[in-house]
């Protein structure tokens, strides 16, 4: 969305204010930290004392672009560009890649950066890295000239 | 209490996502594509995002237990390590080719579109394929 006006900027940051507040809430009262591949990880494994919570959190996660759309009167925009196969591809690597590396954006990225931590910084660098790289290679080398 | 504490969390968080845009892969491929037509917005995303999760640190930092429970439990390890930086450059890979990174793909299944489903399916398998990799004896774990 290149030259995209105030208002998206204006929008983009006020829903990362409501992200810190969900991340701070759940620090401040169950002193847990909102990492979303670790909450959706551990629910593959036997149930435990923290799936409870974690389950409440993921209905919460779902219910929250229904409420957008209560509120804003329309659906939040989802665009997919990418096609099946590359899909799953992405999927499983992702998958994989954020129970290997600890965490994801949430984990790593909004709480391992708010306290500074030396592995969220090392991991959030090397992701947007190779993120970036990713979508240069897809965009400008393999489908230059493709939207 | 907590159910509820995470309930409410999760909806802060999803409204947050879907407020901010990056709920749709074309703008995070948007964001992440820095040499093409660069659309910046969502770093904003992440400037909100941290800088009240931040303040909530500072905060944790001055009481000796969260309200609801009898101690944090925060990540404590140091180690940057290969698996860390490994894992990380796997996740960037797939979030730079599907524009979904778990939350979003999380959240936007409510919204009922199929591409949503395959991505979080083949992700759910990516996560149990590593969970069955580590409960193998001969691999050491961490």
């Amino acid at each position: 969305m290149p030259g995209a006006g105030a208002e998206t900027y204006w929008l983009s940051w006020g829903g990362g204010i409501l992200i810190g507040l969900a991340s701070a809430a759940l620090l401040l009262l169950n002193g847990r930290v909102a990492g979303i591949s670790g909450i959706a990880g551990n629910m593959l494994r036997r149930p435990d004392r923290d799936t409870p919570w974690r389950a409440a959190f993921l209905v919460g996660l779902l219910a929250g672009p229904l409420l957008f759309t209560v509120l804003a009167g329309h659906r939040p925009p989802v665009h997919v560009l990418a096609s099946w196969p590359v899909l799953v591809f992405a999927g499983l690597l992702v998958g994989f890649g954020t129970r290997l590396g600890s965490g994801c954006t949430s984990g790593h990225g909004v709480s391992g950066l708010a306290r500074l931590s030396r592995r969220s910084i090392a991991a959030v660098a090397t992701f947007m890295a190779f993120a970036i790289v990713t979508v240069f290679l897809v965009r400008h080398v393999f489908l230059d000239g493709v939207p | 209490m907590k159910i509820a504490a995470a309930l409410l969390a999760g909806l802060l968080f999803g409204l947050g996502l879907a407020l901010a845009g990056m709920l749709d892969p074309v703008r995070v491929q948007g964001f992440l594509d820095v040499t093409g037509a660069w659309d910046p917005s969502l770093a904003f995303v992440l400037g909100g995002a941290v800088g009240v999760s931040a303040l909530g640190n500072l905060l944790a930092r001055h009481v000796r237990h969260p309200l609801l429970a009898a101690a944090f439990d925060i990540p404590s390890s140091r180690r940057v390590d290969a698996k860390l930086l490994g894992g990380s450059a796997l996740f960037g890979i797939g979030w730079g080719l599907a524009g979904f990174c778990p939350g979003p793909a999380l959240s936007a299944l409510s919204l009922g579109l199929p591409k949503a489903f395959v991505f979080v399916a083949a992700m759910l398998l990516g996560m149990w394929g590593y969970k069955i990799m580590i409960s193998k004896p001969s691999q050491p774990s961490a």
